[in-house]
């Protein structure tokens, strides 16, 4: 069956929560810092769950489970399945939910050095930490389905409230496909790469975020995530022209959204380690 | 049912309206709280770790990731410390910039946290959401205050929440002219309904109870200190950011996944609002502190709930201060100042809205990181908050029925405002009565 027809049996007033693992809160602030739009949803559908604006109901059944954050440890894991379980659909929002998010830089490490990482950062008593821990931040969709996806680190309240009103029309919200460039294009900024020679990420980078970075005149740093269509290989070639270092380019894909496949494999083969 | 024997144990999933997710631990034995543990389960994000090895401005674009509602606080703490490292002095532009773009994080920070977070509790609703149906406009006015810091945070940095505008040495860009101007109409508005809220908020009932822990504070030579490098205290110590290790302990409590800090003695020590208010008041304008005055408080208060009035007060300050700058404001096209990166060892620091917020970075020749220290307000005050708890909760009464405990003991820890995104994730309140 396709989404579309799924989405036909959604509740007329369904029931929504709001779900945090892993991660700085700031996705969920794109509901909280609207509050006006946050209370006009209010009156649209029932805000279950959402402990940071109030509403407490774990694990209630639910038409739709909005989640935020990376799966980082073994309570979160059962957490994310009970979550799942009460949940028609599931939209995850954000880096970390998408792709482990800036935490998921651990997923470089081994086990050894993680260990010396816990015990640099909690010198004493670092049991409850490595019991607790898992060796790696993963994206919600590693334990679970996802049916929906929304990138950004953070995303935005019109990307939110876009894709909750269209799932709400009974419509799968649609996905950015093109890259940053294609913002800066429309909107006539002035290419940074060209005009300044500044390493801007733009071309391999999802479109969503208006083009924030060239506009202040800056090289856009991925927190979109890759874009669909990523020519990879030009774009590690023009940075290597741009004169940067291997070590440089390497720390530019490893960053906010490091896990993402396109980013991962292709710093791994083009990039010596 | 005589107290001493009764046992009871309630169990709540999650504090709600706090940024991030911890439990609480209460045991009560004979009448009297024999345990009380904040719980933090952090699952333990590793910014000191994988951040080594990093240029500086994609620290400064990390950093921010550490917290969705106050990312500026660590850009702009790393910012200092990296300025300090590499000897960069700021120019009065850059500094007036980073002071306006840090009041916008302040407002949006303070007005969110009061409105939607802190307020309900004084009324009896469970959530920001429930309160606005009683309370429409004053909910609103809230809101609309909090958006404006929102604005001023777009203007430099393209977006409220991790924000790209700051780099070291200054900013990416520099703002035109009729985009500052554009505020100026806006904070002269927002000016009144900032008077408003202190107002409102006077009128709120303020449960007693006293905290008698050291109060920290950063300290600048002329204004209400944002950022500055002198620390004070209640006690009357004075010393420079760079000597902190020799006043301030930081640990891992068995508890938390959270680090904790006291003084080297041990004791608890409460930064963030009340403190800065009580250490600084002879730093707001003449005209801030009659309006402190009038809500009837007699400061230094030593009551845990005037926070919220704090809160207020800097938050009209603040708005009063960003619209100073703006009227003030000239276009400059050098928004940054170039640095050689060098090996250093420095420390930085701001006010965060909820607290000092102090970094630490050592560098190797390059400027790259080889090793950083971060210590977030939040950890500065989790032993307070305990030892806070315990007191109110006694003063409360521990023959309240359990539910009207957990409330007062939640209400209590909103106080501080506490931002556990940073490491936290999961509160239970548990009471055991024996
Ligand atoms: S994706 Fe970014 S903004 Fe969203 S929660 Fe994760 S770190 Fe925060
Ligand atoms: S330009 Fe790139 S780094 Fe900047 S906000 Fe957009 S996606 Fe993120």
């Amino acid at each position: 069956m396709s989404t579309p027809d799924k989405l036909i049996n959604f509740a007329k007033r369904p029931k929504i929560a709001v779900h945090k693992f892993s991660s700085c809160d700031g996705c969920q602030l794109a509901l909280i810092n609207d509050a006006v739009s946050l209370l006009e949803l209010a009156t649209m559908v029932d805000i279950v769950h959402f402990a940071e604006a109030g509403p407490l109901d774990e694990f209630a059944e639910v038409d739709l489970a909005i989640i935020e954050g990376s799966v980082n440890t073994h309570h979160d894991v059962h957490r994310i399945e009970m979550v799942r379980a009460k949940a028609k659909y599931v939209l995850s929002v954000g880096a970390c939910a998408l792709t482990g998010g800036i935490q998921a830089l651990r997923n470089f490490t081994d086990e050894k050095e993680l260990r010396h990482w816990q015990h640099d950062v909690y010198p004493e008593e670092t049991e409850v930490i490595i019991e607790g821990d898992l060796a790696t931040a993963k994206p919600i969709s590693a334990y679970v389905k996802v049916d929906f996806e929304l990138p950004g680190c953070p995303i935005n309240t019109g990307q939110i409230l876009r894709a909750i009103r269209q799932i709400l029309f009974g419509v799968e919200p649609e996905k950015n496909v093109d890259p940053v460039c294609t913002t800066c294009k429309h909107a006539g900024v002035t290419c940074v790469m060209v005009a300044k020679n500044e390493p801007c990420l733009g071309p391999v980078v999802a479109d969503g975020c208006d083009a924030i970075c060239p506009k202040l005149g800056r090289g856009c740093y991925g927190c979109y995530g890759p874009a669909k269509y990523a020519n990879m290989d030009a774009m590690i070639a023009k940075l290597k022209e741009m004169g940067l270092s291997d070590e440089q380019i390497k720390h530019k894909f490893h960053h906010i959204n490091s896990q993402a496949i396109t980013f991962h494999g292709v710093v791994a083969r083009t990039i010596s380690q | 049912m005589n107290v001493e024997n009764r046992t009871t144990k309630i169990e709540v999933p999650i504090l709600a309206r706090v940024e991030g997710e911890g439990a609480l631990d209460l045991e009560i034995t004979a009448g009297k709280i024999t345990k009380c543990e904040l719980r933090i389960y952090e699952p333990p994000r590793y910014f000191e770790k994988f951040l080594e090895g990093r240029e500086p401005n994609e620290v400064i674009d990390a950093v921010a990731r550490i917290c969705g509602i106050c990312p500026l606080a660590y850009q702009a703490g790393f910012s200092n410390a990296y300025e300090a490292a590499f000897g960069v002095e700021l120019t009065p532009w850059i500094h007036d910039m980073r002071l306006l773009m840090f009041l916008g994080e302040w407002i949006e920070s303070h007005y969110l946290h009061t409105h939607l977070l802190a307020a309900p509790d004084f009324l009896n609703y469970r959530s920001g959401i429930e309160m606005a149906k009683d309370y429409p406009n004053e909910v609103l006015r809230g809101v609309r205050l909090q958006h404006l810091g929102n604005e001023i945070l777009k203007l430099l940095g393209g977006r409220s929440v991790h924000p790209n505008g700051m780099k070291v040495g200054g900013f990416y860009r520099a703002p035109r002219e009729e985009e500052v101007a554009v505020l100026i109409p806006k904070l002269e508005a927002a000016l009144k309904d900032a008077k408003d809220v202190v107002e409102w908020f006077s009128q709120l009932p303020f449960p007693d109870a006293e905290v008698p822990f050291k109060m920290v504070s950063l300290r600048h030579p002329t204004e209400y200190p944002v950022f500055a490098t002198e620390v004070i205290t209640s006690d009357g110590e004075t010393f420079n950011i760079n000597d902190y290790d020799e006043h301030f302990r930081e640990f891992h409590a068995r508890q938390s996944t959270a680090l904790h800090s006291t003084t080297i003695a041990g004791e608890p020590i409460l930064f963030g609002p009340l403190s800065r208010i009580n250490l600084n008041f002879d730093r707001l304008p003449p005209h801030i502190q009659e309006m402190a005055n009038a809500t009837g408080i007699k400061w230094p208060s030593r009551n845990m709930f005037h926070s919220i009035i704090a809160r207020s007060i800097e938050g009209y300050w603040a708005i009063e201060r960003a619209l100073e700058i703006c009227r003030n404001y000239t276009y400059t096209d050098k928004p940054a100042l170039e640095y050689t990166p060098k090996a250093a060892n420095a420390w930085g620091a701001v006010e965060a809205p909820r607290g000092i917020q102090i970094d630490h970075v050592q560098l190797d020749e390059r400027g790259y990181a080889t090793a950083i220290r971060i210590s977030a307000p939040t950890s500065q005050n989790l032993p307070c908050i305990e030892a806070n708890l315990r007191s109110s909760l006694e003063t409360f009464g521990l023959d309240k029925p359990d539910d009207e405990l957990r409330l007062h003991a939640e209400m209590v820890i909103r106080n501080y405002d506490p931002c556990i995104s940073c490491s936290a994730h999961f509160l239970t309140l548990n009471i055991t009565r024996q």
